[in-house]
């Protein structure tokens, strides 16, 4: 192990790291987003829009994040449609983490006693003031340690954007590896950089989960 | 309408390549499914033994799957270990490896997840009977875990067929590198191939993935 090699490289590897924090953190935002519009469209059983959520949820989950972030990088401009690779990694992690985030709310929103709903109904809120105010904080804690899954998921899952040229971790290691040869110190960072950033999410969600139990949500 | 490019499909013999590229994928996950769920019924019979060392091997080894992307364990086997213990691994054996490790632990834990809700008087019935531990575990417990256990091990399958699609990353002929191929030789005759190529992957993914999940799905709801 050669550390003045480790210590020239590190600022690449912070950089890297940067990427693909904030990429991921774009993208899962932006899942949660989708899959949280999604959900309420099959809990509200919106008619044409609940068709297609379900057939999305289905086709976002039976393929594989990098050949929808090919399709996207090198098929979309084809028909006139371009993204910057950025962009197209951010966009292919939301559409991958959309159908996973809809099955998280999903379930949580199914759990939710339907007495809850009519309750609140009957005490006169509008159906948006009772998903918002009485359903989906219950729902939240419930769908809490699936969320923080795919939380988890999904930033693992950015390890593929090298594919469509983003510079993230597993470009710079590739790269340096290629380059100089230096294969021990850069499987080092890698399996390093990745840990700072994981291994956080991880306990994180194991915690939270922990803590929503022992308060009785989701029993 | 515009040109998608999907009439190179049909030059030659360039589906039926796609196909036979799909079958590289479906054929690595096939034989690491099989070696993870042999491996994983045994270490999650012998972890789910109240204090046993399996349960905290398997617990470590889950933590660390979990933790890495597939894509760094792929790394640290094809570049890794090949380095540091100056072996030669093709990109197929690296990714088996890698995929039956991963599927070890994943089904060790729903094996153990599985027998630990079956009820302990089971257990213990079978015991005050004379049966052997490896004769409980065989004969009462597993065949009752097995219901819970095989939509879960379809999902597990389902994933590790998405995941292949990483290992044209590590240098093995798939689906993606042949789509890659037919897209690069067609590049003057049809410039718009990448977006019907793309789509055609895309699709057969769908296609080989999709009826699994149904299959896990309608079970879960039927036995579970």
């Amino acid at each position: 192990m050669d550390w003045g090699y480790i210590q020239n490289v590190l600022p690449l590897y912070g950089k890297a790291a940067w990427l693909t924090l904030r990429t991921g953190a774009a993208g899962i935002l932006l899942a949660a987003i989708v899959g949280l519009l999604c959900a309420a469209a099959s809990h509200w059983r919106v008619p044409v829009l609940r068709r297609i959520t379900a057939a999305y949820v289905e086709i976002s989950r039976n393929t594989p994040l990098l050949i929808q972030l090919f399709f996207i990088y090198y098929g979309l401009p084809k028909i006139g449609i371009r993204t910057r690779p950025e962009a197209c990694g951010i966009l292919g992690l939301a559409f991958l983490g959309g159908g996973y985030m809809t099955e998280a709310f999903r379930s949580g929103i199914e759990a939710v006693d339907r007495i809850q709903e009519e309750s609140a109904l009957s005490l006169g809120l509008t159906r948006t003031q009772t998903f918002l105010h009485v359903i989906l904080p219950q729902a939240a804690a419930i769908s809490a340690p699936a969320f923080m899954a795919n939380v988890v998921f999904l930033m693992k899952e950015t390890s593929v954007f090298s594919a469509v040229s983003l510079m993230d971790l597993m470009f710079t290691a590739k790269d340096q590896i290629g380059l100089y040869y230096r294969t021990a110190e850069n499987l080092f960072l890698l399996v390093g950089a990745y840990l700072l950033i994981l291994l956080p999410l991880s306990l994180l969600g194991s915690v939270w989960e922990r803590r929503l139990r022992y308060a009785g949500f989701g029993t | 309408m515009p040109d998608l490019g999907l009439e190179v499909l049909w030059k030659g013999k360039n589906f039926a390549r796609l196909l036979g590229s799909l079958w590289v994928a479906l054929r690595i996950s096939l034989i690491a499914a099989l070696i993870s769920v042999a491996a994983g019924i045994l270490l999650g019979g012998l972890a789910s033994r109240k204090q046993s060392v399996f349960s905290v091997i398997l617990r470590v080894w889950l933590g660390i799957i979990h933790i890495m992307p597939q894509m760094v364990l792929l790394f640290l086997m094809y570049f890794g270990t090949t380095r540091a213990f100056g072996w030669n691994l093709s990109g197929e054996t690296a990714a088996i490896i890698v995929f039956s490790l991963w599927g070890t632990a994943e089904m060790g834990d729903l094996v153990r997840g599985a027998v630990s809700s079956i009820p302990a008087i089971q257990r213990e019935s079978a015991e005050a009977l004379g049966l052997r531990p490896f004769q409980v575990f065989r004969f009462v417990i597993l065949p009752q875990a097995v219901r819970r256990l095989i939509p879960l091990s379809i999902n597990l399958i389902t994933r590790m067929i998405k995941t292949t699609s990483l290992i044209t990353l590590i240098g093995v002929v798939e689906i993606l590198k042949v789509a890659q191929q037919i897209i690069e030789a067609n590049r003057k005759a049809s410039p718009n191939a990448a977006f019907g190529v793309y789509l055609t992957v895309f699709v057969l993914y769908y296609l080989a993935c999709r009826p699994l999940s149904l299959a896990a799905k309608h079970l879960e709801k039927h036995w579970g």
